[in-house]
């Protein structure tokens, strides 16, 4: 295990600067410190995996990020400059998009609806003003290419989506309207092996278009994957900060089932430890 | 490819977004049926011109506000205060115009403002309480209910006001909300035009505007529609202020029509407008339905009513077959809702 050094930040220091920092972030609950001093520099292009058990603070980070929980220490800073955020739509009015496992999507509405669902476009004036459903349609398919996702008939119903193109249509609809920070929950959380494999690959062509994910997954496969990097977390902090080339899949699989903590497990259960 | 890896799709998706797509094809298919049933039953009477001009002459008062019960079910919300308000609009304008002398068209507006405000106050109530709409528009129910009639008692020593047609401006306001086409029995009133109007507005809205989207999202998913921006409580206290300005046409056309106002009229008649909105393919739930399936629903209503004593049949029937239809509707409904579930879960 002597791939998992924390990587050095200087090797970072040549390349454009980040889309997103944090500088001395936490949050408090009263007494309880659910995070602290989390220093990060996020990059556009990049799949930021952000990893660790339940309470390590992931979710708070997250939450954070996205406006939903305000920070209690610390700073966020967008292109060089802080940022103050308090609710997900001012959040999201800085280009920081947070795509849930619900999505956000209404199953009994068209696709094309969904896509445009409080943001609709309109032409006319007045009392003729009407939603300017050819363009919505037109739209929403050359939004989808540019991803290279085909979803089909724009007039179905969303809940005929399967839970791939679901999460497809939330990504590109984040997107469209300015993504520059993109952050997923568990997006591969209730799918299949080849939906997940859609997703993921998905989500590298979104970071290629330089996106910065940040992509929280419980499942080391889709993090190795698809992650350039790989922040962990571990009792309230950012514990380690690794790069996909100086990780391997068992690595990182060790991390994620809670690093030395699996070793003591198996150190109990069988008395011969492996070298 | 990710084009070939997203979807397996679910077979039958055609027939399913079939339904989505119209939902008041099920009604259209019901009226139909309905109406060549009673046909049969009442041996043709149901295709001659007087029967028709009796069932669309029943369905119209319903069918005006079934629509707007209509997109507010869509949204996720009831209106039990609908039929009460049909009295308050009639015994306000009654009022106005006998006893205070008012010009007619003044007093259309002054109780169309009242109308809306107290749409207005239920939508609030709803939005602010957070309570369900069924009890919020119960207590108003109640609340008109009383004083429809005492305020009536109260200020002309009856329940009935009559005489509206010795207001000024009467003539002008008559051709326009109750001009008769064609000779009794064979005669059609220009509400019917009304409705149509509505039906039509109101699907312009809900397909063509983004209000309609907003109705469709805010009962579809609220906490989806609220998180991507949606004005959900706007949308509502909307669509409960537009329900209470259809009560207030119907109200006002039939005070005009009939010269006279029963200010205990419209009490039961809430129901009506929710079971026509339920059996034209509205999802009780909310986020499904369409405009011109409420009116279709009212037809249905108008079709059974008038249809029942032509077949020789008891008129009371009309009760039991309303609350089958209910029922029949609902279940439908109800597997539509089944499949949306089981979709979602997967």
């Amino acid at each position: 295990m002597s791939t998992m050094e924390v990587s050095d930040d200087t090797q970072q220091a040549d390349r454009e600067p980040p889309v997103i920092e944090t500088r001395g972030l936490g949050r408090r609950f009263g007494p309880v410190v659910a995070l602290q001093d989390v220093d990060l520099q996020l990059h556009a292009g990049e799949v930021n995996c952000v990893v660790g058990d339940n309470g390590a603070g992931k979710s708070v980070f997250i939450k954070m990020l996205c406006g939903m929980l305000a920070p209690s220490s610390g700073d966020v800073l967008l292109d060089g400059a802080p940022i103050e955020f308090t609710s997900p739509r001012q959040a999201r009015s800085f280009g920081i998009v947070a795509v849930y496992q619900d999505l956000a999507i209404v199953p009994l509405m068209s696709l094309w609806r969904n896509f445009f669902m409080g943001a609709e476009p309109v032409r006319g004036w007045g009392i003729f003003q009407r939603f300017d459903v050819a363009y919505a349609k037109q739209t929403m398919k050359a939004e989808l290419d540019k991803l290279g996702v085909d979803l089909g008939d724009p007039d179905r119903a969303a809940y005929t989506m399967s839970g791939g193109e679901r999460q497809a249509l939330a990504i590109a609809r984040a997107l469209y309207y300015g993504a520059r920070v993109l952050i997923l929950d568990e997006p591969t959380s209730a799918l299949g092996v080849r939906q997940s494999g859609a997703v993921l690959r998905l989500i590298r062509r979104v970071a290629q278009r330089g996106t910065c994910v940040i992509l929280v997954t419980p499942k080391p496969q889709h993090a190795f994957w698809v992650g350039d990097r790989f922040l962990v977390f571990k009792r309230g902090r950012l514990q380690e900060d690794l790069r996909s080339e100086d990780l391997t899949l068992e690595g990182l699989s060790y991390l994620m089932a809670g690093g030395g903590e699996v070793d003591e497990l198996q150190n109990v259960i069988s008395e011969a430890a492996t070298a | 490819m990710l084009r070939d890896h997203l979807a397996p799709l679910t077979p039958n998706r055609e027939w399913t977004r079939n339904l989505v797509l119209r939902p008041e094809l099920g009604s259209l298919v019901a009226a139909a049926l309905l109406f060549i049933f009673f046909s049969i039953a009442s041996s043709g009477a149901m295709f001659e011109i007087p029967t028709i001009a009796r069932v669309l002459d029943t369905a119209w008062p319903y069918g005006i506000i079934a629509v707007a019960v209509g997109l507010l079910m869509i949204s996720g919300e009831f209106d039990l205060s609908a039929g009460v308000m049909v009295g308050t609009a009639g015994a306000l304008l009654g009022v106005m115009a006998t006893e205070w002398g008012m010009n007619l068209w003044l007093a259309l507006v002054l109780s169309l403002g009242i109308c809306l405000a107290l749409g207005l106050w239920n939508g609030v109530l709803v939005v602010w309480t957070g309570l369900p709409s069924f009890v919020i528009t119960l207590g108003t129910f109640f609340g008109l209910r009383g004083a429809n009639v005492a305020l009536s008692k109260y200020f002309t020593g009856d329940a009935l006001i009559e005489n509206i047609d010795e207001a000024s401006g009467y003539d002008a306001l008559h051709a326009i909300v109750a001009t008769v086409f064609g000779t009794a029995p064979s005669d059609f009133r220009v509400s019917l035009l009304w409705w149509g109007g509505f039906i039509v507005i109101a699907t312009w809205i809900l397909w063509r505007t983004k209000i309609g989207n907003w109705i469709f999202a805010t009962g579809g998913d609220r906490e989806a529609a609220r998180a991507v921006g949606v004005p959900v409580n706007g949308t509502k206290i909307g669509l409960f202020m537009l329900t209470a300005g259809a009560a207030w046409f119907v109200g006002v056309s039939n005070a005009v029509r009939y010269t006279s106002v029963q200010a205990g009229q419209g009490v039961g008649a809430e129901f009506f407008y929710i079971i026509a909105a339920v059996v034209g393919g509205c999802r009780m739930a909310g986020g499904y339905g369409s405009a011109v399936g409420p009116a279709i629903g009212a037809l249905i209503w108008g079709i059974a009513f008038i249809g029942i004593p032509q077949a020789g049949w008891n008129s009371d029937w009309r009760w039991a077959f309303l609350g089958v239809l209910l029922l029949v509707a609902t279940l439908i409904n109800h597997i539509v809702g089944e499949r949306v579930r089981i979709q979602r879960s997967s």
